[in-house]
């Protein structure tokens, strides 16, 4: 069964009902509570093979930590990940996972080894992978750096000798040196400086193009979510309360959440976010969670019914456009 | 009495003329900031932008009086009022710090003192600067937190900085900044640190509170849409220049200088994607020039498209600009 559903949906990633918990506080008893908190909580998600999805969410939403899970560096307390057909076992599929799913990081400054130069930082991986042939490896260094716009004799300098941009080119050249089918970028440009974040987004929406790439865009700027995306979903306390093609989303947002996010953005140019309603109060904490849907507290629309029932599963509301809310039917 | 009411009207809050910034690195004096001078008028809100390294930040410290070796005052003049500031002794500064010119910084949880209760260091304010007694300080730091929108102040002002989150404490050095009435509020990069839906609320409560006093805002931030939002006017600064200074809608709207032109387009806008179809944004080629290592004639010619023989030898004087402004180009457009 699970071999047939794979061949109807040729897609490069499926999550089904993911979910993180972290245990915190003592085991023992009278030393405190335990308590569960609810990082990932009930994430499905696909993406198919060149598309780019992007991930939007404030801090401890659950963003960082669904792409721990799907990189394998963190077990799953529940759900399944399909990768390229097979599902994934972090624990026994290190060699396969680091091949098909590779990760660019925020800080280029601390991501890199500052004690390796680059071509060790390019090498490393294939070595680690099987390719032995020096001449091969020159060659797959060599490409990689033209292909992120490095001249490949700058292979032999540390990080120390690059600008952020740079490194940050360096640090793509890591993640696509093992030619990857799923790159996941976490806040890719929010380092960097104004003037270079466009030439890393440049960068990347050619890559993407070039390569058949698929990007797991992490971001809390809607603004480059809505350049690179091809469908985005937006987490809040570590569930997905909203998804779809990215114009449905920018253009007819219909969680309460998606519309404060998109009416926070400081552009006094924009006409239309004038109209969408801000919200008040902070993210609860996640171990801490309110009663009823988890965005009552803050949300301005919220009637009784949200603050006795959980948030409804996510449902259709457009064109593969699907929201977890109570009044989504009523308020697009 | 007359001389006197004229004089407040036609002297600017603050004037920076000529402002120069020397870093001294290995026995060399490199100007960090060159140049610079802008003035704020009574309530009146004022943007500097540019990117780090700029000398945005530094200039705001000047202006504090905060700056530390290596970096030092090269030369210019700050006035506060049409009073020379820049070389007052550190007793006289420390009287204007806090009740004249206030400042909130980038990370709440490193500018507040974390071992000292918050409504202690609200207090401590009235007690420095207004000789309140610490009972009726107390009092007066419940109201500065009710006045920031912090939920049961009576009770908050008990509590440690590490007790808030980011954006109450964020409310909370607004409080302090704000608790003496000050003429003059630096905000250096006042959101950076916080989430998307907080900072709008943050600056929302900054831009409110200002207005209700009066207060000035010089604002110091790298996000052009922020700043835009907030202030009547912008100054962008490149590699320690104010290379354009303008009312933040015409500059938003009509950028003349090649790097605000740049820096307009190289922003990820919500709607362009959808308005015009296209993914790819404008680049400005090439890195800021260090410090040290400034290219000759027009610091921006390296990364500019319209570069002639002429920008690579003479460095551009400010063009003042029909409607108010001026830009530093040779060939603004």
């Amino acid at each position: 069964m699970a071999e047939a559903a794979t061949l109807d949906t040729p897609a490069l990633l499926d999550v089904r009902d993911l979910a993180v918990h972290f245990e915190l506080g003592s085991a023992l008893p009278f030393f405190g509570d335990r308590k569960t908190l609810r990082a990932v909580d009930g994430v499905d998600l696909t993406l198919a093979p060149g598309e780019c999805l992007g991930l939007v969410g404030e801090s401890g939403c659950g963003k960082s930590t669904l792409a721990m899970a799907i990189l394998g560096l963190l077990s799953p307390t529940r759900g399944r990940i399909t990768l390229d057909g097979r599902a994934v076992n972090p624990a026994t599929d290190r060699g396969h996972l680091a091949r098909t799913v590779q990760m660019v990081f925020q800080d280029p400054y601390a991501s890199l080894n500052p004690r390796q130069t680059v071509r060790r930082t390019l090498a490393d991986p294939l070595r680690i992978h099987g390719i032995t042939n020096a001449g091969e490896i020159a060659d797959r260094v060599a490409d990689i750096m033209a292909r992120v716009g490095l001249r490949p004799e700058q292979a032999d300098r540390y990080p120390h000798e690059f600008s952020g941009g740079q490194r940050q080119r360096i640090g793509i050249a890591r993640a696509l040196i093992l030619r990857p089918k799923l790159v996941i970028c976490d806040e890719p440009v929010s380092a960097l400086d104004v003037s270079i974040r466009a030439q890393i987004i440049n960068l990347l929406l050619e890559l993407k193009d070039s390569l058949g790439l698929a990007d797991l865009m992490i971001s809390h700027d809607l603004g480059v979510v809505e350049h690179m995306s091809d469908r985005v979903a937006v987490m809040y306390l570590g569930r997905i309360v909203e998804t779809g093609p990215w114009r449905e989303i920018f253009e007819r947002p219909s969680h309460p959440y998606t519309r404060a996010l998109i009416a926070a953005i400081p552009d006094p140019f924009l006409p239309e976010t004038a109209q969408l309603k801000r919200v008040g109060g902070e993210i609860p904490s996640p171990l801490d969670l309110p009663t009823g849907c988890v965005f009552h507290p803050r949300c301005p629309l919220a009637i009784e019914k949200c603050r006795s029932h959980p948030s409804p599963s996510l449902q259709i509301v457009g064109d593969g456009h699907l929201a977890s809310c109570w009044r989504a039917g009523e308020t697009t | 009495m007359m001389a006197t009411v004229t004089a407040t009207t036609t002297t600017p809050l603050l004037a920076v003329e000529s402002l120069r910034l020397d870093i001294v690195a290995g026995g060399a004096a490199h100007a960090a900031v060159d140049g610079v001078s802008f003035e704020i008028a009574r309530g009146e809100t004022f943007g500097l932008v540019g990117e780090s390294g700029c000398g945005k930040s530094i200039t705001a410290l000047a202006v504090m009086g905060l700056l530390k070796p290596p970096l030092g005052v090269g030369g210019g003049r700050i006035k506060l009022e049409g009073r020379e500031i820049q070389s007052l002794p550190a007793s006289e500064i420390r009287k204007l710090r806090g009740k004249r010119i206030s400042m909130i910084f980038q990370e709440p949880m490193t500018a507040l003192n974390p071992l000292s209760p918050v409504g202690r260091q609200i207090s401590e304010m009235f007690v420095l600067h207004e000789g309140a007694t610490w009972r009726e300080a107390e009092r007066r730091a419940v109201e500065a937190l009710a006045s920031v929108r912090v939920p049961a102040p009576e009770r908050r002002v008990k509590d440690y900085p590490h007790q808030l989150s980011g954006g109450m404490r964020q409310r909370v050095m607004i409080a302090i900044a704000l608790a003496c009435r000050p003429d003059l509020l630096i905000a250096d990069e006042p959101t950076t640190a916080l989430d998307v839906t907080v900072q709008a609320e943050i600056i929302d409560l900054m831009r409110d509170l200002c207005a209700e006093r009066g207060t000035a805002i010089l604002m110091i931030s790298h996000d052009l849409g922020l700043v835009a939002n907030i202030c009547a006017r912008v100054g962008v600064m490149y590699a320690g220049r104010i290379v354009e200074m303008r009312a933040a809608d015409a500059l938003f709207r009509g950028p003349r200088h090649p790097y605000t032109q740049g820096l307009v387009g190289s922003l990820p806008r919500l709607g362009t994607r959808a308005a015009n179809g296209q993914r790819k944004l404008q680049e400005i080629t090439g890195v800021v020039p260090a410090i040290a290592d400034l290219p000759p004639g027009c610091r921006f010619h390296p990364r500019c498209g319209r570069t002639t023989d002429h920008c690579k030898s003479a460095d551009p004087a400010t063009t003042a600009l029909e409607g108010g402004g001026l830009v530093r180009c040779h060939h603004h457009g």
